[in-house]
């Protein structure tokens, strides 16, 4: 099955989108690329390629994993499968 | 696939190779520039590296000044240089720097002289260069000799992906065959810098790193007017998905690969350690930093994009390699390798590295690169504060 997602570590709770876009309501294939598993996901957004999508619920004031590492804080609540970005998450840097 | 161990390279007289044989003419200043591009219209086969500094300048910044000059004509893509500024006292530190290498290399200044009486002079000089380098042949040279700079830009959430992670595969697989390594952009290191920290191979690189790091972000929270969200990400990172300086940073930070650096130089300063990779403060402005990462002495450059970047420099060649397949599509006359293959699982990341390899020694062989074709020359230096 094509890729549509690609995670980097098993324990990011986000994805990338690697294709054009994705649809809402979309059964997305997801390629983790630290174990080469594959895991499935139904998005809830239109995400355009490069954009990220929520693994799993994540509530304000959660901490988004990508490469393993902490790369900002969820501003905004958002349901597994939505669009992850800067309407609802922020850097903790400033 | 099996690495060869050689390149077709131009042996310098100080022992280093070169991938390119530039015969430039080197404006001192600002005011010169003028004279050197009349130079290079005048005689074919040179190319004038016109800039905006260069006068009034003090301290730790003009010291900067002259060693991206000098640093410039040292580099081994350069066979020959000739020096053109308002003095002649500038002028001359630059050229006796330079003539350590062996070199061919000439001042001149105009103060006194005029432009056109200077043009006149250099010109003649110059011709005399460009057809002694002509007859310049490429030798077969280890692969050692090859000194790679890498910085990405206009990045997108497929340049963490795919692209940075191919430079650091070849980083990976070239490090232990000698060559020399230079990575940058202090700012872009944002949010990942403890991480990187970790990764100077000795206590003093690492602390060097942390020194360097920690100047910058004093320099930025007392300068800044809010903060860096407007710049860092980028407006064109974040239409590409990026969303956090942090997520940027550990996007950047692939392009090392598993790889450790022995020392941090500062912005232009030649290496001394040997083979091995290091770590250049420079800004994460694509043109500045090429810039440096050239007058460092790295003589063939990696750069990944996401977006699109379109940089080029005038005597380093840039080699754009993009994993976003539609910027491979849509801007495809700035990308030397495409390995967006490796977002539809067509192609893995050890499979990219080696494509990456082989176009880097096509170039490093004389294969223009796109950013050449398309004559990008930027060259701009790198101003720390403001003049006298």
């Amino acid at each position: 099955m094509a890729t549509d997602i690609i995670i980097h570590d098993e324990n990011d709770n986000v994805g990338v989108v690697v294709i054009e876009k994705i649809t809402s309501k979309q059964d997305c294939s997801c390629w983790v690329m630290e174990n080469d598993k594959t895991v499935g996901i139904q998005s809830a957004d239109e995400i355009p390629l490069g954009h990220k999508i929520a693994m799993v619920d994540l509530n304000e004031g959660d901490t988004i994993i990508k490469y393993g590492h902490d790369i900002g804080k969820v501003v905004k609540s958002i349901k597994k499968g939505e669009h992850v970005h800067v309407h609802n998450v922020k850097t903790k840097k400033w | 696939m099996e690495i060869p161990k050689s390149f077709l390279g131009f042996k310098r007289e100080n022992g280093r190779a070169g991938t390119r044989n530039h015969v430039i003419i080197l404006p001192v200043d600002d005011i010169s520039n003028a004279c050197a591009e009349a130079v290079s219209n005048n005689i074919k086969g040179t190319i004038a590296l016109p800039h905006s500094y260069g006068r009034l300048q003090f301290g730790a910044d003009l010291e900067l000044h002259f060693r991206t000059m000098i640093g410039t004509a040292k580099n081994p893509n350069v066979a020959a240089a000739i020096v053109i500024g308002i003095e002649p006292k500038w002028t001359k530190r630059i050229v006796d720097e330079v003539a350590k290498t062996g070199k061919p290399v000439e001042g001149f200044s105009i103060e006194g002289a005029g432009d056109i009486e200077t043009i006149m002079k250099a010109s003649k000089k110059a011709q005399e260069f460009s057809i002694w380098a002509s007859e310049k042949q490429r030798e077969e040279c280890p692969i050692s000799d090859l000194w790679i700079s890498v910085k990405c830009g206009e990045s997108d959430t497929t340049s963490g992906l795919a692209s940075n992670p191919t430079v650091g595969n070849l980083m990976d697989k070239l490090e232990p065959l000698g060559v020399h390594l230079c990575f940058g952009e202090t700012s872009e290191l944002t949010g990942a810098e403890t991480v990187c920290e970790k990764r100077g191979k000795t206590p003093e690189a690492q602390e060097k790193f942390k020194k360097t790091w920690n100047d910058y972000n004093d320099f930025i929270l007392k300068e800044a007017t809010d903060d860096l969200s407007e710049s860092q990400p980028t407006a064109g990172n974040i239409a590409g998905g990026l969303t956090t300086i942090e997520e940027k940073a550990f996007g950047n930070f692939q392009k090392i690969g598993s790889r450790q650096f022995i020392d941090v130089l500062t912005p232009a300063e030649e290496p001394e350690k040997g083979p091995g990779l290091y770590f250049m403060d420079t800004s994460s402005a694509a043109a500045e930093c090429v810039t440096l990462q050239a007058a460092g002495g790295f003589n063939i450059h990696l750069f990944p994009t996401g977006q699109g970047n379109i940089i080029g420099n005038p005597i380093e060649p840039v080699i754009k390699l993009t994993a976003n397949p539609l910027t491979a599509v849509n801007m495809s006359e700035h990308i030397d390798c495409d390995v967006s293959k490796i977002l539809s699982r067509e192609m893995n990341l050890s499979e990219a590295g080696d494509e990456l390899i082989k176009t880097t020694l096509r170039v490093a062989n004389g294969r223009l690169t796109c950013a050449e074709a398309l004559g990008h020359r930027e060259f701009v230096m790198t101003k720390l504060y403001r003049s006298a």
